[in-house]
């Protein structure tokens, strides 16, 4: 079975969650823009964190055989450092019309504060100016009546709910963004967001049309096979392997497409691992380990 | 090295001088006799310096010789590239500097962190919060102590500051954690009794006492 994890912050991860990610299926990862755990203080490393997980990262991931995309985004959390904010809203533009970024995100709220509400409403003129789907993070505190308002803070900018992926869902929401028409995303994240039993629970429920699973792993305790786990569990307690196929795959696929910067031809027909490629003269190789090289299927 | 901060150290001095300070002074906790913790109680109610490590006291110290004016400013340069003792000592400070309510943004910022000690050493025994928050950034601090496993009673005048708009978040919070099958803190209902009612949560409460039956 294929499949993808539109959201894993593979900048925090090790090649061992890489090798053992392509082991167990993954054929493509989607990274946020997000914030790194405390809050930059220059537009400076800001652009550069958005260069790294749009070269280096894609490298690294591309030696094991991952395709790597990603979403381009102002965070909430820094969007409340008002000179930051209006620095980096300057810069976005240009990062998100690279290859490969097939959203404007992870944006939305954190504390719903005044200066939050300001840079989501700007960063979806970007995405409606782009004509990018958008992938929102809805708040961990306050979380109903922030995605509640996140749907409607979309709908005022005129955005159609099926170009935009509404993340970190859990049984209080997930009713509301699939009765408006938005993509409905799960992090299987352990101890803060959903669990893979609750979230096979929800399939059952809800069925799979617009609903994503994803791990949003990062540099917390956090699981990168939390997609090919849940769909494991879902296959073991009855739930149809197409529902499975739509929920860890294919609808994260549909939904990031109209980007026009992912296809399934992508991984089918890409090209091969080749670890001996470098990148600014960068090997992932250390210690005289031999290159691993496989031939395009 | 006081009085030069007195007469308003350059950029580089001050970063030196706060930087230094643990290697000058230890690290060990600051031992108060009865008559100093009742001399901080006085100086400011609810404000426990009692344990803290001897280093941030002294830097507390330090930022209290700067000049008044341009203190904000100072305080936020440090604060940006401050480590997390730093940060501590920087935040444990804040009913103390000058001007307090310009540095509510920066208390904010304190908050945002999920290191725990750094979000205590602005929520926990501290005035400040409770007299220069405004509602909103009140009730996220409290739903964020809840988040990040931070006890609510260190809090100074939860009682006092409770709101209905608070007692909405914490109800939908409530329901959220039960339908993940997940515990919910006893502390939570202290502020959400009062309005039970007005937010409609009074079902909510009684489950969590048939909950306590085992």
């Amino acid at each position: 079975m294929m499949f993808i994890d539109p959201h894993a912050h593979m900048i925090s991860r090790t090649t061992d969650d890489y090798e053992a990610m392509a082991a167990a299926g993954i054929v493509a990862v989607i990274e946020p823009a997000f914030w790194v755990g405390q809050p930059r203080t220059h537009v400076a490393s800001y652009a550069d964190y958005l260069s790294a997980i749009l070269g280096f990262e894609r490298f690294r991931a591309g030696q094991f055989g991952l395709r790597h995309y990603c979403t381009i985004g102002l965070n909430s959390k820094e969007a409340n450092d008002e000179a930051l904010a209006e620095a980096v809203m300057e810069i976005l533009p240009r990062f998100a019309i690279k290859e490969g970024v097939v959203a404007i995100g992870e944006i939305g709220y954190d504390e719903q504060t005044a200066l939050e509400d300001r840079y989501f409403r700007r960063q979806l003129e970007l995405a409606r100016e782009l004509d990018l789907p958008v992938m929102i993070h809805t708040p961990h505190r306050d979380k109903k009546r922030g995605t509640t308002r996140s749907m409607d803070v979309c709908e005022e900018h005129g955005l159609d709910p099926s170009r935009v992926v509404v993340d970190h869902n859990n049984e209080e929401t997930v009713a509301e963004v699939l009765q408006r028409g938005y993509w409905a995303a799960f992090s299987i994240y352990p101890s803060t967001k959903m669990g893979d039993a609750r979230m096979v629970e929800i399939l059952k429920r809800y069925g799979a049309e617009r609903v994503i699973v994803n791990s949003a792993c990062d540099w917390g305790i956090s699981d990168p096979l939390s997609v090919p786990k849940t769909a494991k569990l879902a296959l073991a307690q009855g739930v149809a392997a197409e529902d499975v196929r739509r929920a860890c795959y294919a609808n994260a696929l549909a939904a990031f497409a109209p980007s026009g910067q992912i296809a399934e031809s992508d991984w089918l027909s890409g090209p091969a691992i080749d670890q001996r490629t470098l990148y600014e003269g960068n090997s992932i190789l250390r210690g005289g380990r031999d290159a691993r090289v496989t031939a395009a299927e | 090295m006081l009085g030069e901060m007195a007469a308003g150290p350059d950029d580089a001095r001050l970063d030196l001088a706060f930087a230094r300070l643990p290697r000058l002074v230890g690290r060990a906790p600051l031992t108060l006799a009865p008559a100093d913790e009742a001399a901080a109680e006085a100086a400011r109610p609810g404000w426990r310096p009692a344990g803290w490590p001897v280093d941030a006291a002294a830097r507390i110290l330090l930022l209290l010789h700067l000049p008044r004016a341009g203190f904000a400013d100072r305080f936020r340069r440090l604060r940006r590239v401050a480590d997390t003792a730093e940060l501590v000592a920087l935040f444990r400070g804040l009913p103390l500097y000058p001007d307090p309510e310009r540095l509510e943004d920066e208390a904010g910022e304190g908050l945002r962190s999920n290191m725990r000690p750094v979000f205590e050493a602005v929520a926990h025994h501290s005035p400040y919060p409770r007299e220069v928050f405004g509602e909103h950034r009140w009730n996220h601090m409290v739903l964020k102590a809840l988040f990040v496993d931070s006890p609510l009673a260190p809090i100074q005048g939860l009682d006092e500051r409770a709101n209905p708009e608070l007692a909405m978040m914490l109800r939908d919070y409530a329901r959220e954690r039960r339908a993940a099958g997940r515990p919910i803190s006893p502390e939570l209902w202290r502020c959400l009794i009062p309005f039970a009612q007005a937010v409609g949560a009074e079902a909510d409460v009684a489950l969590a006492d048939l909950e306590r039956i085992p």
